[in-house]
């Protein structure tokens, strides 16, 4: 899926009318859903205002706060990990589960899991691996991915999934009643909670001063995750660290108003310790693998590292012309959607998925609803950019993004080359306008560049007189 | 792995900018100002929409309006913490009616027991915040985690003098900074999931279940 080439998977997606209605339908509830809650203005805009203030701050002070996270963890007895690649994500996974004979796991969903394809890692070494979200279990028996970073299933109907559970569950019997279907999973996975030798989890916020790992979730699969067995193991991207305990709140009150026009999750899930000597429950230990794949080079281009601010709403998605028509297995890399046109190219490389920035309208609708206020338009333009320009010297960092510069091509250096030197130069840029009014008719459409245009469009009509003879003919002043 | 520690390190250092932070204005997450009566009737609606059900035993003897509910529900037991402020309570009013079981082992003594359960577990709470519909819960030695989450119905006990407006009041209050519990738990209503074609489904993995019973003590 990582290579795929996003256009080819568009158009596919494109002509596959149940998918389309699948989505259509469940965007349009997620986008109402999120206006209701944020009826008032000036409360949303303060609201949004403060959770950017909060994620810019933590970027701003990035390495302290993953120190002082570190030694605050360590000080209530989390075991801290480093990793640099997915590889060395997936052999701490594998080392830690080896060490305590672990066969049997239960994951609450994760998108930096996804990224690490986890799953497969801890598959190949023998270990079961059991996604216990709901979205996510049910992609998991259908051998998917997720198509959505919050509503993983979206793309399913409840007559595919009535139609997966009575194929892939035991004694299952043939339902479309939801209640019915949800049910069975809960029978599945309470065994799978009970057994498991150890729960994987993601973290949505991590506070450094009190060192407490903080995971939102409706289902209770993440606190049965990070609460049953014996072993948690938690799972971060270098970003998701706060500083201070009080800068929770307004993160998770935008992230799940956001997501899915919750006031709140029905679980806030705050652990600061394994189990303690008096205690009768919770795991005996715990702990985070912090990956950085990446993100530290996005951190060392002062306007890309705002792609770190994401908190992982999904707002974006859900409001993107682009996404809701294509679907979310259309995109390359774990993430769709815009904040995926921004993240994946930096993170896989602009040589490999160069050509998700221009998968946009640059219609700004993800831009309006980001509760952190993410210039993803800009962002998109910035690493169009950056595909075709000179790779080595980047346009503002000294490290360019992955990749730079590999979708760089001749002709269209050389178009943008004569199209500014035509902005330069006042009589190139007549003689040009003369030029295409008079002969510009008699292009043939097989011209490069044109014939790429006119492969889904017809071709442009030149007016007959440029701007400047009807301005002069209506004797417009020059001025 | 310390490698990957210094290289991720020295990588961010390496582009770190010194600019002032950016201002933080907490004020819209400040109180709002609610009286005592509004802010439980938020709490209710923020709550009941989620499915969670009330049982109001203020003036009441709680245990004994717990223990009528469950018998009405026809309920087949009750698990609570022992060494608690609520578990001595309610263990001393108890008739029997309802068995009532104490979580006093480790969760892994009992946990196919735990697991086959098709009782209740009751527990205190902190207090709860008025904007979002929230129960705040502080689990412990002496209320285990596994007791408002592995029982199909969740009861929880709720001094309506300590519901505060909003989630930052609460946090400030009560100085969560210096006092995290092993597991510190906001919790808004029944398990649920909205996986299948967004139609809400209740008691996916947790309770199917939560009653919160609103009393003036603790």
């Amino acid at each position: 899926m990582d290579t795929a080439d996003f256009q080819d998977s568009a158009r596919t997606a494109l002509g596959d009318p149940q998918l389309r209605s699948n989505f259509r339908r469940a965007m349009d509830g997620l986008m109402a859903k999120r206006a209701a809650m944020f009826p008032d203005r000036d409360e949303w805009t303060r609201l949004r205002s403060l959770g950017a203030a909060v994620r810019a701050r933590s970027l701003l002070n990035l390495p302290h706060l993953l120190e002082k996270l570190e030694e605050r963890l360590t000080a209530n007895g989390i075991h801290v990990h480093w990793a640099e690649t997915v590889d060395q994500g997936n052999a701490i996974f594998k080392e830690i589960l080896a060490q305590h004979d672990a066969k049997h796991v239960v994951k609450g969903k994760s998108m930096v899991s996804e990224e690490m394809h986890l799953n497969h890692a801890l598959e190949e070494v023998g270990i079961e691996i059991i996604e216990a979200d709901l979205g996510e279990y049910i992609i998991q028996l259908d051998h998917e991915t997720p198509s959505h970073i919050i509503m993983p299933a979206i793309h399913k109907n409840k007559e595919q999934i009535a139609r997966l559970f009575s194929q892939k569950i035991k004694d299952a019997a043939y339902t479309e009643d939801v209640d019915h279907l949800t049910g069975m999973a809960r029978q599945v996975l309470r065994k799978k909670f009970a057994n498991a030798d150890a729960g994987v989890s993601g973290v949505n916020v991590a506070v450094a001063e009190t060192g407490t790992l903080v995971l939102v979730e409706n289902e209770g699969n993440g606190r049965m995750c990070t609460t049953v067995p014996k072993l948690h193991i938690a799972v971060m991207g270098i970003e998701k660290v706060v500083e201070r305990l009080e800068e929770v709140p307004p993160i998770l009150q935008l992230l799940t108003r956001s997501a899915t026009g919750q006031p709140i999750t029905t679980y806030v899930n705050m652990i600061s310790s394994p189990r303690k000597a008096d205690e009768k429950d919770g795991p005996e230990e715990i702990h985070l693998v912090l990956l950085d794949n990446g993100r530290s080079r996005v951190y060392s281009d002062p306007e890309l590292r705002n792609t770190l601010r994401c908190i992982r709403c999904g707002a974006c998605m859900n409001h993107c012309p682009v996404y809701t028509r294509v679907g979310g297995h259309a995109y390359p890399g774990v993430y769709p959607g815009p904040i995926g046109k921004i993240l994946t190219p930096q993170i896989l490389g602009l040589d490999v998925a160069g050509d998700l920035p221009h998968g946009s309208s640059l219609c700004n609708a993800c831009v309006e609803v980001c509760p952190v206020e993410i210039p993803i338009a800009a962002l998109l333009v910035r690493l169009r950019r950056e595909a075709v320009g000179n790779g080595a010297k980047a346009l503002k960092s000294a490290i360019p993004p992955k990749g730079a510069g590999q979708h760089r091509s001749r002709v269209e250096s050389w178009v943008w080359w004569g199209w500014a030197l035509a902005y330069r130069v006042p009589w190139i840029y007549r003689l040009t306008g003369l030029m295409l009014s008079r002969f510009g008719g008699l292009m043939p459409a097989t011209i490069p560049l044109l014939k790429e245009w006119t492969s889904v469009r017809s071709k442009p009509r030149f007016a007959s007189r440029t701007l400047h003879e009807m301005a002069s003919s209506q004797e417009v002043p020059n001025d | 792995m310390t490698d990957a520690r210094a290289a991720i390190l020295s990588r961010l250092r390496a582009t770190e900018t010194k600019a002032p932070p950016p201002l933080q204005d907490f004020q819209i997450l400040e109180s709002r100002g609610w009286s005592a009566e509004e802010k439980l009737q938020r709490l209710r609606q923020q709550m009941e929409a989620v499915h969670t059900e009330f049982l109001d035993a203020r003036g009441q003897d709680w245990p004994t309006a717990v223990q009528n509910w469950l018998s009405q529900e026809k309920l087949p037991g009750l698990i609570y913490g022992p060494k608690s402020t609520l578990g001595a309570k309610l263990s001393s009013q108890w008739n029997n009616s309802v068995p009532l079981i104490p979580y006093d082992r480790a969760m892994e003594q009992w946990k196919a027991e735990l697991f086959a359960f098709e009782g209740a577990g009751i527990t205190a709470t902190r207090g709860a915040i008025a904007q979002t519909g929230s129960l705040i819960l502080f689990t412990g030695a002496d209320e285990p985690r596994t007791l408002s989450l592995v029982p199909p119905v969740h009861i929880a006990l709720l001094n309506v003098g300590k519901i505060r407006d909003t989630w930052r009041q609460v946090m400030q209050e009560q100085a969560w900074v210096n006092n995290m519990p092993t597991n510190l738990l906001l919790i808004s209503g029944p398990s649920k999931t909205a996986d299948i074609e967004q139609t809400l489904a209740y008691g996916v993995h947790g309770p199917k279940r939560l009653l919160v019973v609103l009393t003036d003590e603790d």
